[in-house]
């Protein structure tokens, strides 16, 4: 099929870098950049403009509508530099939402939720050694991470016990990380040995 | 010139046919090593196969083409294990780009288990906004969704009739490659104390231990391994199982290279050379 | 100049965050007609970025600056798509649902595929044991991505055991820890901007 091929053509481009910068790569860099652009232009039209905009206003004739319009409208002014100070009031709206929305939900649910569990009873046997294990490792990374008071005495024992905490978590992390990254080449090449090339069964 | 600088001289380019070769190998002559569940994963699948046949559950599709790799078979495994166990689905995304991926996962699974839209599941398309859609969707689900994707009013469509909130919802399921996840967690769970599943890349999968042990999330379904972990619990042959033989080796391929550079320093220190190790810098020479 | 955002922010932001706590059914409905609006305007705020992208390629196409033709590719790909996306809609079967499928996903997908090669060469090149701490680091990398794939089973039988005690203790303590930081963090960054004592989101005056 003509698309598979264009698809092909295209993820060989991007590979094309891997030799060398090359005419190719940046063809398909820049074709990525605008058709990705415009697929979220669209997007937005279709998903929220139209039902949460343009419907209420037109067919429910529901004029509070004309309220985010506006705001949206000043967002736009920003593109020019004489509009920087109409954007402002939407930019404050949004932003003064995104605050107010963040206060209780980090609090709840990664200060709050994450201290209860924290100062749970430690099991008996095995299960409690590994609960002592993780509130010793909780309080010494923590203690890293207070900068206010320099790591000295019991503090700098605690703080050098959180960095070998720390370690092991982003040893653990980068080798996800791998396993992250391996995988998205491996379904790129399903693709063109199965998809492209056949090679493989579907 | 020693080995040890010989051994970290070598062209980069060498290392990426190395890694090709690593991919390409076990795909087209497969080892089929075993894949063993792990129980994060287990306890995801056994939170959903423990809810009733009708049970609404609300799926976020929250990744877009770059994560595809590890999240589109995610989706469809979950999606095939809901449709069997004939739970109605109510899909979604936060992700402007993840439109088209939500869609073909939607039609894939329907089209392998027979779910015929509106009546097995709802496409509820894309909204801008994360924390505000999830708290929105939370107060008053048709606020935020009047119509669903294809323009159809939420009270036509059998699977969204009577629903409004996550109170309407047996679960929630979060398929995400970034800190939507996070919001989930606090405005879905942690407001509105809906009962979560997080299917996440491997990237972020060590980042959710902690609400794995606070029971914030049910279970944690990690990358392309993970995935292809649930494919074999719903016993499913999917692009996530047939790609760990080559997961595995590449990933011998990388252990060893660590390895290979580390003893090359080793030795140079050893004979009193300075080598240092390049520094990764770009990929253009 | 600023003084009316400032308030905007500050009454927009104590009222979200106070409205959480009130169940009465009336503030609640404040609460969602004020989300609603936020949504309509992140959505415009992703179209500003669209609307820069165009400013900066444009301007290269201008003044005939290095990689120009590339820039043409650029601008014409986001008028097609948009075009065709508001006029067609962007529904799988659409023409932009299938350009989608031909260029955006491909395209996107490859562009992080390449990230598994500087990974590789990456850890070859720089991940070395120079300290306690670094080989902690690296001996915990390397158990981990062996004992996390299929063949960890095979090398030993008790490396899959090793990778979940891993995972389950020494790593659950440091991201709990992680996560308790941040939240503090975002609190007290979010009640700097609610209070107007953060304004660099403002921009220069």
């Amino acid at each position: 099929m003509i698309e598979t091929w264009i698809a092909a053509f295209l993820t060989l481009c991007v590979f094309s870098f891997l030799y060398r910068e090359n005419p190719f790569y940046r063809f398909a860099e820049h074709l990525f950049v605008g058709s990705a652009a415009g697929y979220l232009l669209a997007v937005q039209w279709n998903s929220v403009l139209i039902p949460n905009v343009w419907t209420p206003l037109v067919h429910g004739k529901d004029l509070v509508v004309l309220i985010p319009l506006a705001l949206g409208l000043m967002m736009l002014a920003r593109i020019w530099s004489k509009g920087a100070g109409i954007a402002r009031w939407s930019i404050a709206f949004y932003v003064g939402i995104y605050s107010g929305v963040a206060i209780p939900g980090y609090m709840q649910a990664q200060i709050f939720a994450q201290l209860a569990d924290a100062a749970k009873p430690w099991p008996a046997g095995f299960a409690g050694v590994n609960a002592a294990l993780v509130f010793i490792g909780l309080i010494t990374v923590l203690a890293y991470f207070f900068f206010s008071l320099p790591h000295r005495g019991i503090h700098g024992i605690g703080a050098r016990i959180g960095i070998y905490f720390l370690m092991v978590a982003f040893g653990a992390s980068f080798g996800y990380t791998v396993m992250a990254r391996v995988s998205l080449l491996i379904s790129r090449v399903q693709f063109l040995l199965r998809d492209w090339l056949h090679i493989l069964p579907s | 010139m020693t080995w040890a600088r010989k051994v970290l001289s070598i062209d980069r380019r060498y290392i990426f046919l190395l890694v090709a070769a690593g991919v390409v190998l076990p795909l087209l002559r497969p080892l089929n090593l075993p894949i063993t569940v792990t129980p994060r994963v287990q306890a995801a699948y056994d939170a959903i196969d423990a809810l009733p046949p009708g049970s609404k559950v609300l799926l976020s599709m929250d990744y877009e083409p770059d994560i595809m790799a590890e999240l589109f078979p995610m989706s469809v495994a979950v999606l095939r294990h809901c449709f069997k166990k004939h739970l109605q689905v109510i899909a979604m995304t936060l992700y402007p780009a993840g439109t088209g991926l939500g869609q073909q996962a939607l039609h894939t699974a329907a089209k392998a288990e027979g779910a015929v839209l509106n009546k097995d599941y709802a496409w509820l398309g894309y909204k801008s906004g994360f924390q505000v859609v999830m708290i929105g969707i939370g107060e008053n689900l048709r606020g935020m969704y009047p119509v669903d994707f294809y323009g159809t009013p939420l009270d036509s469509i059998p699977v969204t009739r009577g629903v409004n909130s996550y109170r309407q919802m047996a679960m929630v399921i979060n398929l995400s490659g970034s800190s939507a996840t996070d919001y989930w967690i606090q405005f879905a769970q942690g407001r509105f104390h809906a009962p979560l599943v997080v299917g996440c890349t491997a990237v972020m999968a060590t980042d959710y231990y902690p609400y794995l042990s606070s029971k914030q999330i049910l279970g944690l379904v990690g990358g392309m391994k993970g995935a292809a972990e649930y494919e074999r619990l719903i016993g499913i042959l999917g692009d996530a199982r047939r790609g760990m033989d080559a997961q595995s080796l590449v990933h011998v391929i990388v252990a060893l290279l660590v390895i290979l550079g580390n003893l090359a320093l080793f030795v140079s220190k050893r004979a009193g050379e300075d080598l240092g190790g390049r520094p990764a810098g770009s990929m253009t020479r | 100049m600023r003084r009316g955002p400032l308030l905007v922010t500050f009454l927009s932001g104590a009222a979200v965050a106070a409205l959480f706590f009130i169940p009465n059914y009336k503030a609640q409905a404040v609460n969602n007609k004020l989300l609603e609006w936020t949504l309509v305007v992140y959505a415009f705020a992703l179209i500003l970025g669209s609307m820069s992208l165009w400013n900066s390629h444009a301007r290269k196409l201008k003044v005939r600056a290095e990689g120009w033709p590339f820039s043409l590719v650029t601008l014409v790909s986001l008028v097609v798509i948009t075009v065709l996306g508001i006029w067609k809609g962007v529904d799988e079967g659409s023409p932009v649902g299938r350009i989608y499928n031909t260029v955006n996903s491909p395209l996107a997908s490859t562009m992080f595929a390449l990230l598994a090669f500087v990974i590789a060469s990456a850890a070859f090149r720089a991940f070395r044991a120079r300290s306690v701490e670094a080989t902690l680091l690296l001996i915990t990398a390397i158990v981990m991505m062996i004992g996390r794939v299929s063949i960890g089973p095979i090398i030993s039988p008790h490396l899959p055991g090793i990778t979940e005690w891993l995972l389950d203790v020494p790593n659950l303590a440091a991201k709990r820890a992680i996560a308790i930081g941040v939240g503090l963090g975002a609190v007290s960054t979010a009640l700097k901007i609610i209070l107007g004592i953060e304004r660099s989101y403002l921009g220069r005056s």
